[in-house]
């Protein structure tokens, strides 16, 4: 007993040690996330039952702005349009993307260097691939509008027309994010082994078989990241259209966030807009949450 | 017999000589396909390249010129004097990478709290830093944004630097990697008597460095390009960073192409550098922010 008790002493004192060094690891980081990220969840909603703008203080009304919302025709064209950017650019760039990373992923010379050269948006801010792609859709002097004319094809407004704006960003939109899900996709693609190919092979099977039944269901997880990762950013799509279009003309391609921050940022309408944010987020939430039950269902 | 031999043979080479001219057909069809989409990839990017180089005259004629006809770096000297385009850079800079070394630091302090400490409650809080990661920021956005304001940060650097700093997943990348950690590296430092404190930093923190510098690379890039967050919390012009900057001047002068494309340009200098010359890191670094 006597020569027990220190050591047991003394290991306290070096596991009581190591509590209080994880704790002050963690702290700040965990405070951080706290203040910036979980907390603001909370306050939003909490924003979102108050009438608050630049001219008038905080002022409690309850689910006022809620009503508001639910009657604000540009609040659901916003989603209208939002729901429309998504459908087209979410099949697409999945489509593209996985179809790029088999395309690089075959073992031919000079593939790495494709590979390379596809990734080069990747590292663009939106904000430069914007203003490039704005200069290239100038109905004046741009480079596309000069490509098209070649072909005997008239000018276009691209994001100057109702019509062709939502279409043009979302061209714009691939191009920059396709390279990033590429590599995604290239990564799950070199984690399926060979053999299962060559086995199919004996098999008899043709590429497209093997490609349907080895390389789509074994990518099924890298798929799921892929499509709940470009979902949530193309319900959030902010810079591309807010350097484009500023979500015009008209309203054309007002997406949702550019409906929030026009009201939170240059109307100051702090409550409203909180309760359009709030509103997203439900949206975003419930998606993302279908998606994971619609996967796990059916693997 | 020979007769058989004879009709199935020919057939047989030519079979297999289709099957082989199918096979060039298609190997010249991906090289084709390649090229396009190699092309629809940098032609934009070389097309912002020569346009800062163009006068304003040339910019804006029509049939477009493809190489500009003199290299001139007017365009530079006129966007580094006309705006104070030397602050613009420094702000993106300093910001980025403070807000790099910074937040490497911290995640790697909780990634080893949370992979190589023993405490009570620490699996839970693990799950809950990864159930942060589900939070879009478009929620965060306008509550950020009020307490910065209610701070008395809103347009100084601390409004761009500390909300930038937490981030569930470089913690959750650090942790994956101080989990494979060797047990043997932490005991010898142990029973010399080292602290957990000492212990990360004397040996886990040096070993993790191959991992932390290709988080810096994406953490840096991922600040560097940032546009959003910056917009909303700085007003004046000595605290605007690139990316806001030359997407103003493409609001104000949207007619000044030579001079958007050469701030552009700019911008994405560093991104091409880092590309150029640490691509192993960049393109591991999306490859782990696959892992999830």
């Amino acid at each position: 007993m006597s020569t027990n008790a220190p050591r047991r002493q003394r290991l306290s004192s070096r596991n009581l040690r190591e509590r209080i060094t994880g704790y002050g690891f963690l702290f700040p980081d965990v405070l951080g996330l706290l203040v910036f990220v979980v907390g603001p969840i909370g306050f939003a909603f909490y924003i979102s039952l108050h009438s608050w703008t630049a001219l008038s203080p905080m002022r409690w009304i309850g689910f006022a702005n809620y009503t508001r919302l639910w009657s604000d025709v540009r609040f659901w064209d916003s989603l209208q349009i939002t729901a429309l950017y998504t459908i087209i650019y979410v099949p697409l760039l999945l489509a593209i993307s996985l179809g790029l990373a088999v395309l690089v992923n075959q073992r031919l010379p000079f593939m790495p260097v494709f590979r390379a050269i596809f990734f080069v948006p990747v590292v663009l801010s939106l904000v430069v691939s914007s203003l490039m792609w704005r200069y290239i859709f100038d109905e004046r002097i741009g480079l596309l509008n000069y490509l098209i004319g070649l072909l005997g094809i008239p000018p276009q407004s691209w994001l100057g027309s109702v019509e062709l704006a939502l279409p043009s960003i979302i061209v714009v939109s691939l191009w920059i994010q396709m390279g990033y899900f590429m590599t995604i996709f290239l990564a799950g693609l070199q984690d399926i082994p060979r053999e299962y190919y060559e086995a199919a092979m004996i098999d008899g099977a043709s590429s497209s078989t093997a490609f349907l039944r080895i390389t789509l269901p074994l990518l099924k997880p890298t798929t799921l990241f892929v499509l709940v990762i470009s979902l949530i950013n193309s319900f959030q799509v902010f810079d591309q259209v807010w350097v484009m279009t500023r979500g015009g003309p008209a309203s054309a391609t007002r997406v949702t966030v550019i409906y929030i921050y026009q009201q939170a940022f240059q109307h100051l309408n702090l409550g409203y807009a909180s309760a359009m944010a709030f509103a997203l987020f439900v949206i975003i939430l419930v998606v993302s949450l279908i998606q994971f039950r619609l996967f796990r269902t059916r693997a | 017999m020979q007769h058989a031999f004879d009709i199935r043979r020919p057939s047989r080479v030519r079979a297999r000589r289709r099957r082989s001219t199918a096979k060039v057909l298609g190997t010249i069809g991906v090289y084709a396909l390649c090229i396009v989409i190699a092309l629809i990839t940098l032609v934009p990017l070389l097309w912002m390249i020569s346009g800062s180089f163009k006068t304003a005259a040339e910019i804006s004629q029509y049939p477009p010129t493809f190489f500009p006809s003199t290299i001139s770096l007017d365009n530079y000297v006129e966007v580094f004097t006309t705006v104070p385009f030397l602050r613009f850079i420094f702000n993106s800079f300093f910001v980025a990478s403070t807000v790099t070394i910074v937040a490497l630091l911290l995640h790697a302090m909780a990634a080893y709290a949370l992979a190589r400490l023993r405490f009570p409650g620490r699996n839970i809080m693990f799950y809950a830093i990864i159930a942060t990661l589900m939070i879009p920021f478009s929620i965060t956005l306008i509550p950020s944004f009020i307490l910065i304001r209610s701070l008395g940060w809103f347009d100084t650097y601390w409004a761009l630097i500390i909300p930038a700093i937490p981030n569930a997943f470089g913690i959750f990348l650090l942790r994956q990697f101080y989990l494979g950690l060797p047990d043997e590296l932490e005991d010898a430092a142990r029973i010399d008597g080292d602290t957990p404190a000492g212990i990360f930093w004397h040996i886990a923190l040096p070993l993790s460095q191959p991992i932390l510098a290709t988080l810096a690379v994406f953490f840096f890039l991922a600040n560097w390009n940032n546009y959003l967050w910056p917009l909303i919390v700085t007003q004046s012009p000595e605290m605007r960073v690139i990316q806001v900057a030359i997407a103003s001047f493409a609001g104000e002068h949207t007619t000044a192409w030579h001079l958007i494309m050469t701030g552009s340009t700019l911008a994405a200098l560093p991104g091409l550098l880092l590309y150029l010359f640490l691509q192993r890191y960049l393109i591991e670094g999306v490859k782990l922010s696959g892992l999830k």
